[in-house]
């Protein structure tokens, strides 16, 4: 892939967290560094062991090579907060270590080039929320409950059978106020980015002959819509709020959903039937 | 840190603060695989939020003696237990009222005296001298008829009185009600009820499926819309109705039994939704036949009905009372014999009254069959046709 002519200017040595000048070079147009190693580290080790545990499964006659079928799935309950023989959920424990060994490195790679090119860490930040919910998933909730069997499967399908069931383990999982506040933010997230990115191409394609329209008729249009702009920052902002909050809340709504309350999610909502102003 | 950074932080803690208040402890959680693993078929449970159960009185027991006079023959007007031998009908009498209504100082009507009048015992005077003949039927036809769900543990007047001439649980046909305001509506919308586990479903679960005849089957077995599959939204949401109290009477989630990947499918469901299949028509055949026609003779005094005049009736919270298995699995059948079956009498009257209704459902079935050929539709050979058996039916039996 061809260097651009500016592109020299950004490549400078440096800011690496770990290493000093080891691996601070890059492969075409992609950084390396020391955490760019071990990210591909983790991420062939825990692929190749996705695959063996297919083929161990396989081989068992439980298994299938087809893609959406492939499950690693975690130990049961019994081996607590133990290991398990790799067969019987062990491989599940060190694809976690892996994959957390490979989001983890994803984000410092992230330090790592904020640093070299001197802006804030806004994006491994944002990235870390994300790590965060699956943190929370395989290893905090799992912490809280006593057992690595309280984790979610590795599969297409089988990940999707176990929110399921998990959710119907609270009776009626849409009743979870942290779950109605992450559904919120998600959807608010698509219309915060459609109204932001229709504004955008409506401003940058305007009619034949016409000059692209300046930031001041953007903001004049939503203040003709809505009597508010947020501003060309502020979307940003509010969009990188608004995404950050659905993946935080997704983290709260599943780690409350056992260790914190054990009922039907519908009969937690009875501290508000049971408000003095009305009870 | 700026002002404009604060506000989010503050709104965020603002919304996580009423969130933390109404937490459970985690410390202590029991948890249960249910299934294989990673499926997240799971009970968690919580032991200090469980409900706390009355102790068990002590059953009495008296040995039969040789040759001892039957009770029908000792006492007067005594239709249902009669062939008791004298003593196994004292003990039972003295049980019955420790489960039911036992003596409260200073209560004349409780004790002995709350079915009977003690000057003539053999005096029909109070209605609940009916109730308990009624229930003692009742008993007997769970136990001997209904061990498909209550298998040799067996039930007693104490799996629902629990010492109380009222069980804590039942249910009766509410009053029509509607949600107020704009959202005006009969489904039960914005209307949280214990029925429901208080979710907002449709608030009466039990007229249809505990009392009338309608099945749970709102899972299609086809991709398209088809005749064998018309069920509604509404009829999803009162399934759903039944099946929060189902888990709220039993405190259990509904993994208990179902894999929620296909919730209709038989293969995939734990063995104990076989259990609560057969549940769902013992209560049902509890309620018509021994506690509604109580209510149509008129014989429950108003106070003991409910406001569309109908009796109090069972549910799976009247024996459960939100555990999997009422008293926690506790059987006291093999100290009162007497309950555990009917005399051989009244087995062959309902025997016949059962074979009656099976050989008419039969005969329709084969209507049905035989329509269906005449109409020349394709479909399953004949050999295959469904027709309902004597002993309920096996659970996968599809019907309409």
């Amino acid at each position: 892939m061809a260097l651009l002519s500016f592109e020299r200017k950004y490549r400078v040595r440096g800011g690496t967290l770990i290493g000093g000048d080891l691996f601070d070079f890059w492969v075409g147009p992609f950084y390396v560094g020391f955490f760019g190693v071990t990210t591909i580290f983790f991420a062939a080790l825990g692929t190749a062991l996705i695959f063996w545990g297919a083929a161990l499964d396989v081989r068992a006659g439980t298994g299938s090579w087809n893609p959406w079928l492939i499950s690693i799935a975690p130990p049961d309950i019994s081996y607590g907060l133990g290991l398990a023989p790799l067969a019987e959920g062990g491989l599940w424990q060190i694809i976690t270590i892996c994959a957390i060994g490979a989001f983890v490195s994803w984000a410092l790679r992230q330090v790592e080039i904020s640093r070299k090119l001197g802006m804030a860490y806004h994006v491994p930040v944002a990235f870390g929320v994300a790590i965060f919910a699956y943190v929370t998933l395989v290893v905090i909730r799992p912490l809280l409950l006593g057992a690595w069997g309280h984790g979610f499967p590795y599969g297409i399908w089988s990940h999707l059978d176990w929110v399921s069931n998990v959710g119907y383990q609270f009776l009626h999982f849409h009743y979870n106020p942290a779950h109605m506040l992450a559904v919120t933010f998600f959807f608010t997230t698509t219309l915060a980015l459609s109204l932001h990115g229709s504004l955008i191409l409506s401003a940058a394609n305007p009619q034949r002959g016409e000059a692209v329209k300046s930031p001041e008729y953007e903001d004049t249009f939503f203040r003709d819509v809505l009597g508010y702009s947020v501003g060309e920052l502020g979307i940003h902002r509010l969009g990188l709020f608004l995404a950050l909050n659905a993946g935080f809340w997704s983290a709260v709504c599943i780690v409350i959903s056992g260790p914190f309350w054990t009922r039907g999610w519908p009969e937690w909502w009875t501290w508000w039937l049971n408000l003095p102003i009305w009870s | 840190m700026s002002n404009s950074a604060k506000a989010p932080l503050l709104l965020a803690a603002g919304f996580a603060l009423p969130l933390l208040s109404a937490c459970e402890n985690p410390a202590g959680l029991q948890t249960e695989q249910l299934g294989f693993r990673g499926t997240g078929m799971e009970q968690v449970v919580n032991p200090r939020v469980q409900p706390r159960q009355a102790p068990i009185p002590q059953t009495l027991v008296l040995p039969a003696q040789e040759g001892e006079p039957l009770a029908r023959d000792a006492y007067q007007n005594v239709q249902v237990l009669g062939d008791l031998p004298v003593s196994q009908f004292n003990a039972l009498m003295t049980n019955i009222t420790a489960w039911v209504s036992p003596a409260k100082p200073g209560d004349e009507n409780s004790g002995c005296n709350y079915c009977h009048n003690p000057a003539n015992m053999a005096s029909e005077e109070k209605y609940t001298h009916a109730v308990a003949r009624s229930m003692i039927n009742m008993t007997r036809t769970i136990n001997q008829d209904w061990q498909t769900h209550v298998k040799a543990t067996g039930v007693t007047c104490w799996t629902c009185h629990r010492g109380m001439p009222v069980p804590a649980n039942y249910w009766v046909e509410p009053a029509p009600q509607r949600s107020r305001g704009l959202l005006q509506g009969p489904t039960g919308q914005n209307m949280p009820r214990a029925s429901v586990a208080w979710a907002t479903l449709p608030y009466d679960p039990f007229t249809p499926y505990l009392a009338g005849a309608e099945n749970i089957r709102v899972v299609s077995k086809e991709i398209h819309r088809s005749p064998g599959h018309v069920r509604s939204i509404q009829a999803t949401e009162a399934t759903y109705g039944l099946m929060m109290h189902m888990s709220d009477s039993l405190g259990v989630n509904c993994t208990y039994c179902h894999n929620s990947r296909n919730f209709g499918s038989w293969n995939t469901s734990r063995e104990q939704r076989v259990g609560s299949w057969y549940a769902i028509r013992m209560v049902r055949e509890a309620n018509n036949s021994y506690v509604t026609p109580l209510a149509v003779k008129g014989v429950f005094p108003a106070n003991r009905l409910g406001p569309n005049g109908d009796a109090f009736k069972i549910n799976c919270a009247t024996c459960h009372n939100g555990q999997p298995k009422p008293m926690g699995g506790i059987s006291m059948i093999g100290d009162v014999p007497a309950l555990a079956a009917h005399p051989p009498g009244y087995g062959a009257t309902r025997a016949q009254m059962i074979g009656d209704r099976v050989k008419g459902a039969l005969e329709a079935a084969r209507e049905r069959i035989e329509a269906r050929r005449a109409a020349g539709e394709a479909g399953a050979p004949a050999d295959a046709a469904p027709v309902p058996v004597a002993s309920a039916a096996p659970p996968a039996a599809p019907a309409g």
